[in-house]
């Protein structure tokens, strides 16, 4: 739909004619003009850039672009379905696709899959067929049409989740009857930076070297302020066309560094929701020549790191009387940080430091409009005495599976004690 | 003295008689001033309406004509210099450019320089400009002159095609020099490529497509036919220059092609094909390189077509620099990170060529080719594509014109497509082509069975397979990298180490298919569907080699 070149050499975005008119004859006519310019483009770029661009010696005319965004529909009933699902490392996405035969609306429709689980990390050589099942359809944006993208977990041929798979337990949690009650909300701002290609520094920071402090790049626009903006906002329509929950982007403080929220989602959709963009955002920077990183502390120093805020409300915390149910589920919350902590994603030491807008790894706390706190309660919650929280501890990498099972799991299905109740009350209530 | 006193509120219009220290405006005042001192003023005020009026000869002139007639009928010396000032800049306004009445308004506005610049212009057809980091990027919507009318089809758009023209000449030397024309001609050539030539004609371009000498190498050429066809049959036979593809002598050169499947041509469209065809001498036999001709044999057989063997056929390849003959995306010089964030993945440093692969899934597609998906494979830049299921000889014929379709996409993107089997030494994995096979007896109950008898006649047969696998694979299958060694026949489910796998499914459920991993990524697909089908169903070994096989392989399970 669009080709976008990395930032260090020419830019251009391109966005072609749409070949979708009515007639039969204009679908045949395919438009070409636009991917001369694109070739030259790349061209200028230096030897290390995306050679594929390139054209060759040969002088042949370089009409892949055309093939790529090519309607297959008036030509055959068979639509391609990309199978997305989690890798070994539990942050990698991995996709193939295949041929469906007929467009499908539910994944109930879709046939189970396999792959290689050996060249994943998640099988051994000798009995490495892990299998996909079908969880959530998108639509795809990369190939239009009747294409979808899918969202699978992992399971062994015995049909047991193999251990990377987290969306088996958060499945459970989310289809418990109290769970299922209270309606759980989630809205997640994942923030993730981009680097450059090669030297793996960010975007638009000068190799070698450091830009000027924090301060200017918040929500800023300008060549010297905002870097890599096109990506983020062809996120956006992309996650938009796809079907994706999306509900906003915005720059954030340190340069290179982009947010986008999805949300309010319910229950499972939310993990879906969040890797399904996190894939197509992959996709995205493939295309542009970026790396992506979803690192919680890129660069050390006097430089924020990357979180992935969770807000979080369950239907009590709506409705009247809400606040005392938000200052319950904070208690609940407070007793289990640890373990809450632990599963928060790698790395997120670095990040949490009390420091640039985070609370200390360490300490649980919480406040109204406190962003140095574990949990942040906005201004409005309070004042209308209901409302939602936010848990700012997540690091960008986190599983959101794994995340909103768990607060699902603490604040709904958790019964502390009622000494460890009371104590923590004591504790956190200083802290108000 | 009064001149030099308010100078600066002489050039303002309103208040210059204001401020005028000067207060006398009795003419007889002035009618005592000699000529001389109206001289002497004269020129200090020359440079200064000089000033005023722009530099602009012409309205200068008017000044001065004007203000000697204000003079002349008597009237005040200032006022009718200061009228006649005002009244040749106003008229001059007119006749000049308009960036100096922008100034001259200015000033009787009562601001002493402000000067407008010229309003800055857009290019024409840029519709944004938005400034990228670290250099200048522009975003185009071109006008799209896609009408449904036949008129339309005949207006071509050069607008965008200067601008390409432009971009082209960025371009480094080695760059394509076409479109470069020191003429100044415009290129078009896109807009040919693309033409839907049905209003116009009935003709169709059929592209012949055999395979050459070293039977990996794929040739073509197109002829005109007078119109569309459904059918292979349809076709005329054709005739090639054998010698220069290495496949007949130079004193008795011709070789016949015989049509033998019709695709739709992805880089034609409209009713233009690609054919397959096969390759025989004038006297009507096929030549050696011609597999095709003893696989349709087999699969003529009775008791092959009553079998119905199915083939779904996993092709690997790998794409390479060109020039470099390095792989995409791997440094010049170097080696990217070990294997293991590759395999289906996404991202910039870990896919390269996504496009390739995108744009082959939709062309075969297209063509009508059974490709049933792709994926990133484990070494970065090597990708597969699936064929499948297809019956009998139908199997080879898709993987060829697939194959045809890769290499002419890759010929488009400058990128240099390799089928060998081992493109890298080292820990790098190489490049196969497992083939997925079943028979109806497979596939219904007891199946399994049939799988561990036809695994059978395939172990007694594994001298005569790997010879007919592919060249060089003996580079690839070393037993590492989810390959098993060449001179050992293993099978084993969902073993990825061993000659023939079997799916986990298929031992579940009884019935299924087996996977034979040994084909290499340039095996010829006519050979090895057509030896799977006779070893398992035409082969009968004699039941000593049975007995013995079956001991020797059940304890390798």
């Amino acid at each position: 739909m669009a080709q976008i070149l990395a930032p260090s050499t020419q830019w251009q975005m391109r966005v072609p004619k749409s070949s979708t008119l009515g007639s039969p004859i204009a679908t045949k006519m395919w438009s070409s003009l636009l991917l001369k310019r694109n070739m030259h483009g790349a061209a200028k770029a230096t030897g290390k850039f995306r050679v594929l661009a390139l054209q060759s010696d040969n002088s042949t005319v370089n009409r892949v672009e055309q093939l790529l965004n090519m309607d297959v529909t008036p030509y055959t009933d068979k639509i391609i379905a990309e199978y997305i699902w989690i890798g070994g490392s539990g942050l990698d996405t991995r996709s193939k696709s295949r041929t469906i035969s007929k467009p499908v609306q539910h994944p109930s429709e879709l046939p189970k899959w396999n792959y290689d689980g050996s060249s994943t990390g998640q099988a051994p050589g000798e009995d490495s067929e892990v299998i996909l099942y079908p969880q959530a359809i998108f639509k795809d944006p990369f190939r239009g049409g009747n294409n979808i993208l899918v969202i699978c977990d992992t399971y062994t041929p015995a049909g047991e989740p193999i251990p990377t798979n987290k969306r088996h337990k958060a499945a459970e949690i989310f289809s418990n009857k109290k769970v299922v009650d209270e309606v759980p909300w989630f809205g997640i701002e994942q923030e993730y930076t981009l680097l450059q290609q090669n030297v793996k520094w960010p975007l638009g920071w000068p190799v070698g070297g450091y830009p000027g402090p924090q301060g200017p790049y918040y929500c800023g626009a300008g060549a010297d302020k905002s870097f890599g903006r096109d990506i983020s906002d062809a996120h956006y329509k992309a996650c938009l066309y796809a079907g994706i929950n999306i509900s906003g982007t915005n720059g954030e403080v340190m340069p290179g560094q982009w947010e986008y929220q999805v949300g309010p989602s319910v229950g499972i959709e939310a993990g879906d929701h969040i890797w399904c963009s996190r894939y197509i955002l992959e996709r995205i920077t493939e295309q542009a020549g970026v790396v992506l990183s979803l690192d919680p502390k890129p660069i050390e120093g006097d430089w924020n790191g990357a979180g992935c805020h969770t807000n979080y409300s369950t239907k009590s915390m709506r409705e009247e009387g809400g606040f005392e149910v938000i200052k319950k589920a904070i208690l609940n919350l407070s007793l289990r940080h640890k373990e809450h902590i632990s599963a928060y994603g790698e790395g997120n030491e670095r990040r949490l430091t009390g420091k640039h807008e985070t609370a200390s790894i360490n300490t649980f706390s919480w406040g109204v409009a406190n962003r140095g706190c574990s949990i942040r309660v906005g201004r409005d919650t309070e004042k209308n005495g209901k409302g939602y929280l936010e848990d700012r501890r997540p690091a960008s990498n986190m599983d959101p599976y794994v995340v909103t099972g768990l607060l699902a799991e603490t604040t709904i299905l958790y019964e502390p004690t009622l000494e460890a109740e009371a104590l923590a009350a004591q504790k956190i209530a200083l802290k108000v | 003295m009064f001149y030099g006193s308010s100078l600066s509120s002489f050039v303002s219009d309103c208040n210059f008689l204001a401020n005028f220290p000067f207060k006398a405006t009795r003419l007889s005042d002035f009618e005592s001033y000699s000529p001389l001192f109206f001289h002497v003023d004269f020129d200090i005020l020359l440079l200064v309406k000089w000033w005023l009026c722009g530099g602009r000869f012409i309205t200068f002139a008017f000044t001065m004509i004007l203000q000697f007639c204000f003079t002349l009928i008597n009237f005040h010396c200032l006022i009718s210099l200061s009228l006649s000032v005002s009244f040749s800049i106003f008229l001059a306004s007119f006749l000049s450019s308009p960036s100096t009445a922008n100034s001259c308004n200015t000033h009787f506005s009562g601001s002493l320089s402000v000067q407008f610049s010229g309003t800055s212009q857009l290019g024409e057809g840029e519709m944004a400009q938005i400034l990228a980091p670290s250099t200048q990027w522009q975003m185009r919507l071109p006008k799209t002159s896609t009408f449904g009318s036949p008129v339309a089809t005949k207006m071509w758009s050069p607008l965008v095609l200067k601008q390409n023209r432009k971009g082209a000449a960025k371009g480094s030397g080695k760059f394509r020099v076409l479109a470069l024309s020191e003429n100044s001609t415009v290129n078009r050539l896109e807009k040919l490529l693309n033409m839907d030539v049905t209003p116009y004609t009935d003709k169709i371009i059929a592209e012949y497509v055999w395979i050459g000498g070293s039977g990996i190498d794929l040739r073509s050429k197109s002829r005109t036919l007078s119109k569309p066809v459904e059918h292979p049959s349809e076709l005329p036979k054709w005739n090639y220059d054998g010698s220069s593809t290495g496949q007949a002598p130079g004193e008795d050169s011709e070789v016949i092609l015989y049509p033998q499947a019709i695709f739709k041509d992805p880089f034609r469209g409209g009713n233009n094909i690609l054919v397959i065809c096969d390759a025989y001498t004038p006297a009507g036999e096929p030549i050696p390189t011609n597999k095709r001709a003893r696989a349709a044999e087999i699969f003529s057989n009775k008791k092959v077509v009553d079998e119905i063997p199915w083939f779904g056929i996993e092709q690997e390849y790998t794409l390479l620099q060109q020039n470099v003959k390095w792989p995409l995306g791997w440094p010049v010089g170097g080696y990217p990170g070990p294997q293991g964030p590759y395999y289906c993945a996404a991202g910039a440093d870990k896919s390269f060529g996504r496009d390739i692969s995108d744009a082959h899934y939709k062309a075969c597609l297209y063509a009508g080719i059974n490709i049933s998906g792709t994926n990133g494979e484990v070494m970065p830049g090597q990708w597969e594509y699936q064929v499948g299921p297809s019956v009998g000889i139908e199997a080879g014929d898709h993987i060829w014109i697939s194959r045809y379709i890769l290499e002419r996409i890759t010929e488009q993107a400058g990128v240099v497509l390799t089928l060998d089997p081992k493109p890298i030494e080292g820990d790098w994995n190489g490049a196969g082509c497992h083939t997925n096979y079943s028979t109806k007896s497979m596939r219904e109950e007891g199946g399994f069975e049939v799988i561990k008898k036809a695994i059978l006649n395939l172990s007694l047969r594994h001298k005569e397979h790997i010879s007919a696998y592919g060249e060089g694979n003996e580079r690839r299958l070393t037993g590492k990298h989810e390959t098993a060694s060449i001179n050992t026949f293993s099978w084993g489910v969902a073993n990825r180490g061993c000659s023939i796998r079997v799916g986990r499914d298929t031992e579940k459920n009884g019935k299924g298919y087996l996977e034979d991993r040994r084909p290499a990524s340039n095996m010829d697909p006519y050979v090895v569907t057509s030896l799977l089908a006779e070893t398992t169903l035409l082969y009968e070994p004699t039941l000593e080699a049975e007995a013995l096989a079956a001991q020797k392989i059940a304890l390798n399970v």
